[in-house]
């Protein structure tokens, strides 16, 4: 992975040491909120229901065994001894004091890391496929691209002040694990008809109060065109994008508005005007970026151990057909560690956990880490004979829940809980799921089904892209749960649709369950998931399931 | 026709440590909601909140709160409310780490919400 070079360095403890001066002229009433406000957010400071909340970017969500540990000590010395996992492939402490915050950064710097441009409408972390580097099906690892956009987009002085936030995803796999198409930019790695690797380039997606799909803006990229193509597409959006109105502000309303042609005309306008300041550098420096991501030396070794495990622990079988995915290396295996066990807070991960999985990744997984935005925790490169004391020591640790891709493996938004613009709570209702299916012992007979959960309309729990999604609102006062079908997060991105009406606090886990039980009931057999169900049978006999009442209404 | 008002309290995030405070009828800023001033004049809960607005080195974002009287003091009468009186449900930390008791009326009062 990338390791920071003295540069970075001096740039990440600069940046420590002007916030400490502005905490501290804060702190003594020298600098008003209003002044303070738009700083702290610079530095990834938000201020919650209960108290300050530090958001800390992992760059496209890669992590070594030191940086965990930091991030352990960190939970455990300046907050409540535990850390969440977001969407964006961040890590958010949730109860730190404000004079503290300084010193936490200074912390992460320690270790290469920091929390600039995780707020602000700058562009944010970069995100990319949790499994960049290992999975069988990639074309190529997108991790370097990932670090040349981040450096790229790092202080850009233009981008510091755009119309609103801007997300960037990169997939080196068709599979796209990255939701490329519900981001701002999304960015796949193809191969065009001469073999050549370069990038589709997708625009304007997102979730948010209005959800909309990305669009293709280029079909084949050169390499070496990358960042002068995207630093065009911010460009235009900077120029043109709404600053009257934050729920128009994003990309994906300024496409819509101006239409995709008109996008495609301006940006290739303003590429050709950039494109001769690139004048290669950034491709000499590409090249030294991917040799730091090259692939560790992997093992040769026996699988018979792994296979007499596997037919001698039922347990142990289940868990690793579940959460364990095929990596290009032979013999080797992705291991994800479910962060949602049955009735846990999705996502949350405290100190001993932390340090559990950085040894394990040191001792197994040759050092490398990743956290996924389905809010758990990948070992990329675990040798399948590894694996039985891999999942010993998950299990001993509570971390063995073999639930990947299943209906607990729920994304679920901090909510009411945390958040300050929540209208309801999330991670309440993914756990009365996850503890409802798993008293029902039906979970992997229902197999992959993805539940996603929001707080409220800014859809930070990607509700609009669950097979079935959940959306918390304030009716009248009181917590009510809309529920969506039909999304889907893959390559071919689907917007879910409203069902119906919303489902009050203590109705929405039976709904979910009459739900899952009716698809039990219509698929053509267990090898029919619930989205191909849903898309086979359309909604009506799934909305029959939410709204039993109203059928008989009409029946009447 | 506009709404007639209800009873109010002030409520914040304190600057250092960013947890809920509620203004108290000494003018002195609390942690626990049942020691807040329940405000029952509107006239006076837009005094107050305009002095609470004066003193930005406590108080972050000041606002007024919907509450009720209660036996132990005001209680919220909106969910979020209830939330910020009390803490996150998954877990137990805020405020009803360190005030079980009032968190207790909190959460019976967050039942009739």
């Amino acid at each position: 992975m990338y390791d920071y070079n003295n540069f970075d360095e001096g740039f990440v403890r600069n940046r420590v040491s002007q916030f400490r001066a502005q905490v501290a002229r804060r702190i003594s009433g020298a600098l008003t909120e209003d002044e303070f406000k738009p700083l702290r957010l610079m530095n990834g400071v938000y201020l919650q229901l209960h108290a300050y909340m530090l958001r800390v970017a992992i760059p496209y969500g890669s992590l070594n065994p030191h940086q965990m540990r930091q991030l352990a000590m960190i939970a455990e010395r300046w907050d409540k001894g535990y850390g969440h996992w977001t969407t964006r492939q961040n890590i958010q402490y949730n109860w730190p004091r404000l004079a503290d915050i300084p010193d936490m950064l200074e912390a992460l710097a320690d270790v290469g890391m920091h929390a600039i441009q995780t707020s602000g409408n700058t562009i944010r972390n970069v995100t990319a496929d949790h499994f960049a580097g290992a999975a069988a099906d990639e074309i190529e690892d997108p991790r370097p691209t990932a670090e040349l956009l981040r450096q790229w987009s790092t202080d850009h002085p233009e981008f510091q002040f755009l119309p609103r936030k801007f997300k960037l995803a990169v997939t080196g796999s068709k599979a796209d694990r990255a939701v490329t198409k519900a981001h701002d930019i999304g960015i796949r790695i193809v191969k065009n008809d001469a073999g050549e690797v370069g990038y589709q380039i997708l625009v304007g997606g997102g979730l948010g109060r209005t959800p909309v799909v990305g669009q293709v803006l280029k079909d084949f990229l050169p390499r070496e065109d990358l960042l002068p193509y995207v630093e065009a597409v911010v460009s235009v959006y900077n120029t043109l994008g709404r600053r009257d109105n934050k729920y128009k502000a994003r990309i994906k309303i300024t496409t819509m508005e101006n239409g995709i042609d008109k996008i495609h005309d301006l940006v290739e306008a303003r590429f050709a005007q950039l494109r001769p300041q690139f004048s290669g550098i950034d491709q000499a420096h590409f090249a030294d970026i991917s040799a730091n991501f090259k692939a560790p030396e992997f093992k040769t070794a026996s699988l018979d151990g792994y296979h007499a495990a596997r037919d001698a622990d039922p347990i142990f079988r289940s868990w690793s057909d579940t959460n364990v995915d095929d990596h290009r290396a032979n013999g080797y295996g992705i291991v994800t560690i479910s962060m949602k066990a049955h009735g846990a807070t999705p996502g949350d991960a405290d100190g001993n956990q932390m340090r559990m999985i950085a040894d394990l990744a040191e001792q197994f997984g040759h050092g490398d880490i990743r956290i996924s935005h389905e809010q758990n925790v990948v070992l990329p490169h675990v040798h399948r004979a590894d694996l039985p004391a891999v999942f010993a020591t998950l299990r001993a640790h509570g971390l063995a829940t073999a639930n990947a891709g299943l209906i607990s493996d729920i994304i679920a938004c901090p909510g009411m809980d945390y958040c300050a613009l929540a209208t309801a709570r999330s991670i309440p209702v993914a756990q009365e799921i996850a503890e409802r299916f798993d008293e029902l012992k039906i979970e992997h007979d229902v197999g992959h089904l993805q539940i996603k959960i929001s707080g409220c309309i800014n859809a930070c729990g990607h509700h609009h892209l669950g097979h079935i999604g959940i959306l918390g609102l304030d009716r009248a006062g009181v917590e009510n749960y809309q529920i969506t079908l039909g999304g889907d997060a893959g390559p071919d991105t689907t917007i879910g649709k409203r069902a119906g009406p919303g489902f009050a606090y203590d109705q929405i886990v039976p709904a979910i369950e009459r739900l899952v039980l009716a698809y039990l009931d219509l698929r053509e057999d267990e090898s029919e998931t619930f989205i191909d169900a849903f898309r086979r049978l359309g909604e009506a006999p799934f909305k029959a399931a939410l709204y039993p009442e109203e059928d008989k209404t009409h029946a009447a | 026709m506009p709404r007639p008002f209800t009873p109010k309290v002030v409520t914040a995030n304190d600057l250092v440590e960013g947890d809920v405070i509620y203004l108290a009828h000494d003018g002195a800023w609390v942690r626990d909601m049942c020691m807040a001033w329940l405000i029952e004049d509107e006239d006076e809960a837009a005094t107050q909140l305009a002095l609470a607005e004066t003193q930005p080195e406590i108080a972050v974002g000041p606002y007024l709160a919907g509450a009720k009287a209660c036996p132990v003091g005001p209680v919220p009468t909106h969910f979020r409310e209830v939330f910020r009186a009390n803490g996150p449900s998954n877990r137990a930390h805020g405020k009803q780490a360190s005030a079980p008791v009032a968190a207790h009326a909190y959460a019976k009062a967050a039942a009739h919400v």
